[in-house]
């Protein structure tokens, strides 16, 4: 069965969807990043969509389903590299995906998740002194 | 009744010099006739040819002008039409080409039959079917071709109507003129879009200083535009919001949620450089008084 690989580096776990998401492939991923979430203790998820072309309502309810549950398994998430065409279709269907933090690309992404680790580091740094 | 143009085409055999003067007089004396953009010679040349190719339909095809003998005709009058209709001849002048052929024709007629009011009224009545349909082709024709001049420049429009501007590495600026419709917004929408992902630009201002009105439906295209742009990844400010714009969007209930709007492209653009962690400084130059130039202050 195909699957989409999770590749881990360091606190982040990287998704870069390269093929066509079909419903069940959106499943497993779904399956398959949150067990790795919690395995491998992540603190960031980056997730690449840059090659996905098409999307319908379902997969984009998946989308925005990953990224709300690998922020409740408390790892930061970015959705990157969205098409103009994938971004249009999801707002046309309603779905603009109001959770989820979005970049440009994966140098964009892998910043801004850089920026949340380090203050988010800070915030626990603060917490333990008191 | 007669039926086969019989006498029509004889009418044009015989006469077919004078009936072309006479046609020729009518059109000139018509204030149809543009001598500037088209020559007497010019004129004569198409009608003698239109002539000819008529008597040779008619004799073929009798008076149906829909059938096959009709084609060459009927794809001479759409040549005439089609080009009158881009040199911006009016309706009236481009149907006055057929109309004023009546009288010539109707005059070798009622010479013909001087003394047979029966076959003139039969004949006339043919004729005046015939042409008027001709007449009528012409003026589909010519509507046609406005039509197509009319759509050309409405896709000339959209190509020109929305400039997507890079103001600094980074911002891009997208100022808006005119009313936003919902075939507009898309190409707007997909312009910036596209432009965000060639220039890899993380903010984007819309500037809406030349949107005449704002309505609900604008508004929501608006809105629409930044969510997709948030989408990608990248941020939206909306700028050039006039004071009665302001207050229609308020009365109109619209909520532009977490939008960041501002007053001026100017506020935008330096709400964009803070948030690039750039910024404009004063500089004092020895020689001129003093000359604004920005300096980039990189935050790390």
């Amino acid at each position: 069965m195909e699957r989409i690989p999770i590749l881990k580096m360091g606190p982040y776990l990287l998704v870069t969807i390269q093929i066509d998401m079909h419903d069940r492939l959106a499943m497993t991923l779904q399956d398959d990043l949150t067990d790795r979430i919690v395995a491998a203790r992540a603190k960031a998820v980056l997730i690449d969509i840059s090659a996905l072309e098409m999307v319908d309502s379902f997969i984009g309810r998946m989308i925005a389903n990953i990224a709300a549950m690998s922020s409740v398994l408390d790892a930061e998430t970015v959705v990157v590299g969205m098409r103009p065409a994938v971004a249009i279709t999801l707002v046309e269907l309603g779905l603009p995906l109001g959770g989820v933090r979005t970049a440009l690309n994966v140098e964009h992404g892998m910043a801004l998740l850089k920026a949340r680790l380090v203050a988010a580091a800070d915030d626990t740094d603060g917490d333990s002194a008191n | 009744m007669m039926t086969s143009g019989k006498t029509l085409e004889e009418v044009l055999r015989a006469d077919e010099e004078k009936v072309l003067d006479e046609w020729l007089q009518a059109q000139m004396a018509t204030r149809g006739m543009r001598s500037d953009l088209l020559s007497r010679q010019e004129l004569r040349e198409q009608s003698s040819r239109f002539l000819r190719s008529f008597r040779d339909a008619v004799a073929a095809g009798g008076v149906d002008t829909s059938g096959q003998a009709y084609a060459p005709i009927r794809q001479q009058l759409e040549e005439l039409s089609l080009d009158r209709a881009r040199q911006g001849y009016t309706p009236i002048e481009t149907a006055t080409f057929i109309f004023s052929l009546k009288q010539p024709v109707f005059s070798r007629l009622r010479e013909r039959y001087k003394s047979d009011p029966q076959g003139l009224a039969d004949s006339t009545w043919e004729a005046t079917l015939l042409l008027d349909r001709l007449g009528l082709f012409t003026t589909e024709v010519y509507q046609k071709g406005r039509e197509q001049i009319i759509a050309r420049q409405q896709e000339e429009m959209l190509e020109l109507s929305t400039p997507v501007i890079t103001l600094w590495r980074g911002i891009l600026a997208l100022p808006l003129i005119g009313t936003l419709d919902s075939a507009r917004t898309q190409v707007v929408m997909e312009n910036l879009l596209q432009r965000i992902v060639d220039t890899g630009a993380p903010i984007a201002i819309i500037d809406i200083t030349g949107v005449p009105t704002v309505d609900t439906l604008t508004a929501q295209h608006l809105l629409k535009t930044v969510a997709a742009a948030r989408l990608m990844g990248a941020d939206c400010i909306i700028s050039g919001i006039r004071p009665q714009i302001a207050q229609t969007i308020v009365h109109l209930g619209v909520d532009l949620g977490d939008v960041v709007t501002k007053a001026s492209l100017a506020d935008a653009f330096s709400v964009a450089l803070k948030r690039s962690g750039l910024g404009v400084q004063h500089v004092r130059d020895g020689h001129s008084a003093s000359q604004a130039k920005r300096v980039e202050t990189e935050e790390k």
